[in-house]
């Protein structure tokens, strides 16, 4: 995984609540077995009508955002399908950060697996950025969100926050715990399936 | 201090703890299906390891399996490629898989139980959110992303932060348990909560309400507990627990040592402290159907389709969110629940395809047929609940109505095979998500009990199936 850098762009309001993972990313894309390529699917249903022009009061299809990697968007994102197409799907597209009130457990978990990073915050700082075509900069390292007047905190779990600045392998770090592994299912009393 | 129920699986299952960091957990059961592994079978070859305990990992294809002739080629192009590439990769990894031909194959979450591969105090995962239907035996079970998956083959662990504990205690008994199903129950209860009123916990229902219902109504509750945000939902084991999981093929050989166990452990003690509670009867509470494009924007079936007003109590986000679900449904404000007409039923999925769900259903048929306007099919969960119902004569009750009577799998419940609604059609879905697409593009769903998707099949329209002769 890449490690995650400091970023500066306009944000992109998605002024919903409750975006299911059905949105994000519907079910007839999910059948590619490898991980890229999502992103042309993303918001497929909201970005596109039914002979697959773009429509145009759609935030995605304004160009004004198009270069944006920060969405704006409202309470409990990504809830439902723990499909992380989602998460590959915004990636893709462009975006690496996310902004809301809350997430979706299953959702929160799967961005740090791919070097996205999910932030929550406040409501009333949500409503203003998506008021405002503001440029912002967020910065992991100190938790931060600046405007250029201002700047602001955010909460981050500091073991997440250092598996996205360092870009590390998950899987990696956990088999170095192998001999925890080995002796737990020593004394596990669940016996197996075959 | 005591412990809840969802603490003791936690701390029997940590295989590293750390301060203000989230703990590595042993993983007893692993479930696999052909959407969300196919990357994490790739990411396994790529660093060149191994899966690490085949023996705890089973495998099946259920999400886009077609449910007509199983002796057909699958017409799909990409469905057949996902479905080769999960038999390639069980080949090459040595994991036991149940395949389209296996009498065994069938939804993960209906095979699992139904096999006896869930146990009560374990740790079950898979990559699909209704992983929570698990919880229903008392074993801490959630959905998982392809990442996860990944790191569960290479090494049987998973790191999860700590969710908190939220009891649900429903009370009072229903008076028409035939017409108010389990289904009821829970619709009832995100509605009430929200559907990220779970969000960060893991939920244990508890209470006289619960205690009263089958296995298989438990499941149906304990599968929409992420429809309420929830990481898992638990229902601690009693003598019915025990008594559904014995002599199944792969109960263990140790079971009855287990179920001592069980009985004298997987409880609430009665000093635990919990985060979060909620309280509900449901001694007069009415069938439920879904009107939006969330699980929580459900009404009773007597009553009419609230006013985006109503239904936001004030929240400017949710009244906006109530408009764009009525427009997407094609409804107003006012119109009552039974005056809605449908196209499609679709009674199937892991929240509600179970044998006695199907034994359900069919007692509102009763040698009625399909409406003329409604095309309707039923989707046994797996092929063992099939051949089950086949065996009670269920499959000619449903043909003879004019059902059509398919093989096991998710199908219509999200659509990934090629059964799918049109545009604009309507279904009464036993399923449990509305969400805008999820049946098809530009489908409008409503989430009911198998009884009232049945009794609407016939009708045409919702009807208040307390009126009916059920027994």
């Amino acid at each position: 995984m890449e490690p995650f850098k400091k970023i500066k762009t306009i944000v992109t309001p998605l002024n919903q609540v409750n975006v299911d993972t059905d949105q994000i990313i519907p079910k007839q894309f999910l059948k590619l077995v490898q991980k890229s390529g999502f992103g042309k699917y993303l918001f497929y249903n909201w970005r596109y009508d039914e002979n697959e022009k773009e429509k145009l009061d759609f935030i995605l299809n304004d160009k004004k955002y198009q270069n944006s990697k920060i969405l704006v968007t409202g309470q409990n994102f990504g809830c439902g399908s723990s499909r992380e197409h989602a998460v590959w799907a915004l990636q893709d597209y462009g975006f690496s950060v996310i902004i809301a009130p809350s997430f979706a457990d299953i959702f929160y978990s799967n961005c740090f697996k791919n070097g996205i990073l999910p932030i929550k915050i406040d409501e009333h700082v949500i409503a203003k950025l998506q008021k405002e075509d503001v440029e912002l900069e967020v910065d992991l390292e100190h938790q931060t969100l600046s405007t250029s007047n201002k700047k602001i905190h955010f909460d981050i779990d500091p073991y997440q926050k250092k598996i996205l600045l360092e870009g590390l392998d998950d899987i990696a770090l956990t088999l170095q715990f192998e001999d925890d592994i080995s002796k737990f299912e020593e004394r596990s009393m669940i016996p197996s399936v075959l | 201090m005591g412990k809840t129920l969802f603490e003791k699986i936690w701390d029997s299952h940590i295989v590293v703890e750390r301060e203000n960091a989230p703990s590595l957990l042993y993983v007893d059961r692993h479930l696999v299906h052909e959407v969300t592994s196919p990357q994490a079978f790739d990411g396994l070859r790529i660093n060149h390891r191994k899966v690490r305990r085949t023996d705890l990992t089973i495998a099946t294809m259920d999400h886009n399996v077609p449910t007509t002739d199983r002796s057909l080629p699958i017409l799909d192009q990409t469905s057949s490629i996902q479905i080769q590439t999960l038999e390639r990769n069980c080949k090459e990894f040595g994991i036991k898989l149940f395949d389209i031909n296996s009498p065994n194959q069938g939804i993960v979450h209906v095979i699992g139980p139904q096999l006896g591969i869930t146990l009560p105090g374990s740790t079950i995962v898979c990559g699909d959110s209704h992983t929570s239907t698990h919880g229903a035996f008392g074993a801490l079970a959630f959905g998982i992303g392809t990442s996860d998956v990944e790191h569960v083959l290479a090494s049987q662990t998973i790191w999860l932060e700590k969710p908190k504990p939220f009891e649900i205690k429903v009370d009072g008994k229903r008076k028409n348990p035939h017409a108010v199903t389990a289904k009821d129950i829970i619709l009832s209860i995100i509605k009430n909560i929200g559907t990220d009123g779970g969000n960060g916990t893991v939920i244990e229902y508890s209470g006289q309400g619960i205690k009263d219902l089958s296995m298989e109504q438990r499941m149906t509750i304990c599968n929409m507990s992420i429809e309420a945000g929830a990481r898992a939902g638990l229902i601690a084991p009693d003598e019915k627990t025990f008594d559904y999981l014995r002599n199944r093929k792969y109960t263990p050989k140790n079971y009855e040592e287990l179920v001592e166990y069980w009985r004298s452990n997987l409880y609430t003690d009665s000093d635990a402290k919990i985060d979060k509670t909620f309280e509900m009867n449901i001694d007069n509470i009415a069938p439920q159907v879904s009107w939006g494009t969330n699980p929580g924007m459900t009404c009773g079936v007597t009553e009419s389709i609230p006013s985006p007003e109503e239904f936001s109590c004030g929240d400017q986000n949710q009244k906006k969110a109530a408009e764009k679900s009525l427009k997407y449904m094609g409804l107003q404000p006012g119109i009552p629940i039974t005056e809605i007409k449908i196209d499609r039923v679709f009674i199937g999925s892991c929240t509600n395809a179970r044998l006695e769900d199907l034994i359900e259903a069919s007692k509102a048929i009763k040698g009625k047929k399909v409406s003329e306007n409604v095309r309707a099919m039923v989707v046994p969960g797996s092929q063992m609940v099939k051949n089950q119902a086949e065996e009670l004569g269920l499959d000619k009750i449903f043909i003879n109505a004019n059902f059509e009577w398919r093989e096991a799998g998710c199908s219509m419940c999200l659509g990934m095979n090629p059964d799918i609604l049109s545009p604009g059609e309507r279904c009464a879905s036993t399923s449990n998500r509305n969400f805008e697409g999820r049946q098809g593009t530009g489908g409008r769903t409503h989430l009911v009990s198998p009884v009232m998707a049945a009794a609407a099949a016939i009708e045409g329209h919702f009807i208040d199936v307390r009126e009916l002769d059920l027994n």
